[in-house]
């Protein structure tokens, strides 16, 4: 079965999506992504979107299920790289994208990812230091 | 206005609502559309497809290149017999769905085309039709 790969990087996760994607495969990537979170222990967990040339009420609502899913598990999600194009045209449909986080690009969202588990490293393992 | 080209595609499985949203971009790029327009017109149409699979059980889209005076558009028809739409006007507001969706499908195709259309009839189907100019 056709799936898309979540890579690994410290403790974040890291899709990128790179195919036209049908329906059930934006649902098992839903899936992979929260069993990939519980098993990695994974606290942050980047989804990069330039390569998608829409995003439809569908991937939209995907992209708002795995934020809402990730972050009861702890984990917070970041989506980057959204095209111009593609924004105008989601907020024209009606999409908002509301709870999800975004960045414009990798490095972007990269920071983000840092600087949340920095904040959550600081209030829970003193320590342990998390930077670097 | 007339019609230059036009084929007919059918939409019965996920797949289809891929090979719908990769045929639509290529007629907007022939039709020499922008992007963002491209991308409205692509959206519109993944929405309206999901929408004939999911809830008209499957049907077909019959796409058209359009030219009048000066301008090209391209005019998409979607059309299922499935059990048809009983209250337009609730169907067509944002938020409301009959099934597990978000309720964007229909009223966001509508504001991303310059014209919209929409038949329905109790058992017997339901037709949409929108239109993008260049």
């Amino acid at each position: 079965m056709e799936r898309i790969p979540i890579l690994r990087m410290g403790s974040f996760l890291l899709v990128t999506i790179q195919v036209d994607m049908h329906d059930r495969l934006a649902m098992t990537l839903q899936d992979d992504l929260t069993t990939k979170i519980v098993q990695t222990g994974a606290d942050g967990v980047l989804i990069d979107i330039s390569a998608l040339d829409i995003v439809d009420s569908f991937i939209g609502r995907m992209l708002g299920n795995i934020s809402a899913m990730s972050r009861i598990l702890d984990a917070e999600t970041v989506v980057v790289g959204m095209q111009p194009a593609v924004a105008i045209t989601l907020v024209e449909l009606g999409l908002s994208l509301p709870g999800v986080r975004t960045a414009l690009n990798v490095e972007k969202g990269m920071a983000i990812l840092r600087a949340s588990r920095t904040l959550l490293g600081e209030e829970e393992n003193d320590d342990v230091s998390l930077e670097e | 206005m007339s019609v230059w080209k036009s084929e007919t595609m059918p939409i019965r499985t996920q797949a289809d609502i891929v090979h719908v949203r990769q045929a639509v971009r290529t007629w907007s790029v022939d039709a020499g559309m922008r992007l963002v327009d491209q991308t409205k017109i692509v959206t519109a149409a993944s929405e309206l497809a999901r929408n004939t699979l999911e809830y008209g059980g499957g049907g077909e889209l019959l796409l058209e290149a359009l030219s009048e005076s000066v301008r090209v558009g391209l005019r998409l028809t979607f059309t299922d017999h499935g059990p048809g739409i009983p209250d337009l006007e609730l169907a067509l507001k944002d938020g409301w769905t009959s099934g597990g969706g978000m309720g964007m499908g229909l009223s966001g195709s509508k504001r991303l085309s310059n014209e919209f259309e929409i038949e329905s009839q109790v058992g017997v189907g339901t037709t949409v039709r929108i239109t993008r100019w260049k």
